[in-house]
């Protein structure tokens, strides 16, 4: 199937606020989708009102074809949710949140195996109460998931996580992208959104400021690449003229050639044409955060 | 209907793991009433307690004391703290209705006070010759009504309370006020009329009246039905106007 999300005009204010304005994209089956944008930026009221669990005040909202304000009920059975802010009460025992979250939803998944799957057999007594942050969040994505939903919603899910945690979580998010499951990923971290999406929507003020895959908006909005390498040359004249390079700079044996497109792949043929095979050509590329930074720059 | 019946095992469970509630809900009372009839003893004294033995008095009146400290002071902080800490949200994310959350907390109240008045009246009758209802029917009428309102004014307080710790603290100091002017404390014979006025307006007065009647054989007490019934319609009206059905999930 094809579109399970589509959002059209989405718009909500509290009181005086405007969180979220004129917001408008559609989300794939089976593809990771990033919401990313800093803090305040209408990313979390975005997706709750996609979930059902707040009304959106103007716009259309359509998740698996069911409208997320008046079919919540079914539209609950079939999505999973991590939310941003909540909690367990804190004396509930890790089995026991499994086990109740699982009866209550119908055709559910088999809660000691998310229990394994998200490694949390170690901490099966213990209370949430006592659990770490990162136990917590994997205790969240495990409830997300024992419905069997078709698309899971993971909000800020790495925030308070160590980068060893985080990288585990990034790989549980594959694996459940892996099963079929089409992932809403909200996030305010670059590296996350360029590690796992699909396809990312940089919102910022409330606004979608632009959408595509990670590398489409690097290409985009801050296609820069740096190839440095050591070599004796003597004259770099020939590496300017070289397609999509913008300045050489050398100092001593260190080249550094600045440039858009696939100037890597250029330079590097251009040095082997020329015999000349350093050992050390590496490059570095725009990441997200350029992107990022570009886009909300104005803004702030 | 599983929803409700899962949702209470596990509340009952977390109760039992709520070290102050179980010990001002379920061992404060038992302490009281051991103390009150180590001063009072149960001799009759026509002038106080309504003319019968201090223990016969006390035993229906911590009965309603113990329903009035879950509704004041358990179900309260802990409505508010769900709420306050997201775990409303959590559980409307995954389903579980509402009324189940709210029906749960029911009831464990009516649970843990049926297993507290238990106590109350197995430790009393070990200790003393004390009077035993006289008329069963009449008096598990009175405390369903009375675990009713109880729980309604929980789940109200438990909705308007900003935090948890406000909850807790207001829910304390009501709980004081109530024990000792509320019929559960001093006879309210003794008390000034200013004392009585102030037990009067409490809740637990009334619940105490009823149980206390049905209990001493006085028979049923149509105005403190009246007035426990007014309680829990009032209760359950303030919480559907103030939280318009949502108890504070949404904003």
């Amino acid at each position: 199937m094809g579109t399970v999300i589509s959002v059209d005009g989405l718009r909500k204010t509290y009181a005086q606020t405007v969180a979220v304005d004129d917001v408008t994209f559609s989300v794939e089956s089976g593809e990771i989708f990033g919401l990313l944008g800093p803090n305040g930026a209408g990313k979390t009221t975005t997706v709750e009102c996609v979930q059902g669990l707040r009304r959106a005040d103007g716009g259309d909202i359509r998740v698996l074809g069911l409208d997320p304000a008046t079919e919540s009920r079914e539209l609950r059975r079939r999505i999973g949710s991590q939310l941003q802010e909540s909690a367990l009460p804190d004396r509930i025992r890790v089995w026991e949140a499994l086990e109740l979250f699982t009866t209550l939803a119908p055709g559910a998944a088999h809660w000691p195996t998310l229990m394994e799957q998200w490694g949390l057999v170690e901490k099966r007594e213990a209370t949430f109460g006592s659990l770490s942050g990162g136990q917590q969040q994997r205790l969240f994505v495990a409830l997300a998931l024992v419905n069997e939903p078709e698309v899971v919603f993971l909000d800020e899910m790495t925030t308070g996580l160590d980068p060893a945690a985080r990288r585990v979580a990034w790989d549980l998010i594959r694996e459940i992208r892996e099963r079929g499951t089409t992932v809403v990923l909200v996030t305010h971290l670059m590296d996350e959104a360029e590690a796992l999406c699909d396809r990312v929507a940089i919102v910022d003020g409330g606004r979608i400021v632009d959408l595509d895959t990670p590398q489409g908006l690097i290409g985009r909005h801050a296609g820069h690449v740096e190839v440095r390498f050591s070599a004796d040359l003597g004259d770099v004249g020939w590496l300017e003229r070289i397609d999509g390079v913008e300045r050489v700079s050398r100092r001593g044996a260190q080249v550094e050639v600045a440039g858009r497109g696939p100037v890597l792949a250029l330079v590097a043929s251009a040095l082997v044409e020329r015999g000349v095979v350093p050992d050390d050509l590496r490059v570095e590329r725009s990441t997200l955060e350029d992107v990022f930074l570009a886009l909300t720059a104005g803004a702030g | 209907m599983r929803a409700l019946a899962r949702t209470t095992w596990v509340e009952l469970k977390l109760f039992r793991r709520e070290p102050l509630t179980v010990a001002v809900t379920l061992g404060l009372p038992l302490v009281l009433l051991f103390v009150l009839g180590g001063v009072f003893g149960n001799t009759p004294d026509p002038e106080v307690y309504r003319g019968v033995g201090p223990m016969d008095y006390y035993v229906p009146a911590y009965i309603g004391l113990v329903i009035a400290s879950l509704g004041i002071v358990g179900l309260p902080a802990h409505l508010s703290a769900y709420r306050e800490r997201g775990v409303i949200r959590r559980f409307r994310a995954s389903s579980v209705p509402m009324w189940a959350v709210i029906g749960a907390q029911v009831l464990v109240t009516v649970v843990v006070a049926i297993i507290g008045s238990a106590l109350l009246i197995a430790v009393a009758a070990a200790t003393y010759d004390i009077r035993f209802p006289s008329s069963i029917p009449l008096v598990v009428a009175g405390f369903v009504l009375s675990g009713l309102s109880f729980s309604a004014i929980g789940v109200f307080l438990g909705s308007v309370f900003p935090t948890s710790r406000a909850a807790q603290g207001a829910g304390l100091m009501l709980w004081f006020v109530m024990m000792i002017l509320g019929g559960a404390g001093p006879p309210p014979e003794v008390l000034t009329e200013g004392m009585r006025a102030v037990g009067d307006a409490t809740p637990v007065r009334h619940v105490i009246l009823l149980l206390q009647d049905a209990w001493l054989g006085f028979g049923w007490n149509w105005n403190e039905t009246l007035i426990v019934t007014a309680f829990l319609a009032g209760a359950v009206l303030l919480t559907v106007l103030l939280t318009r059905g949502r108890l504070g999930a949404e904003r």
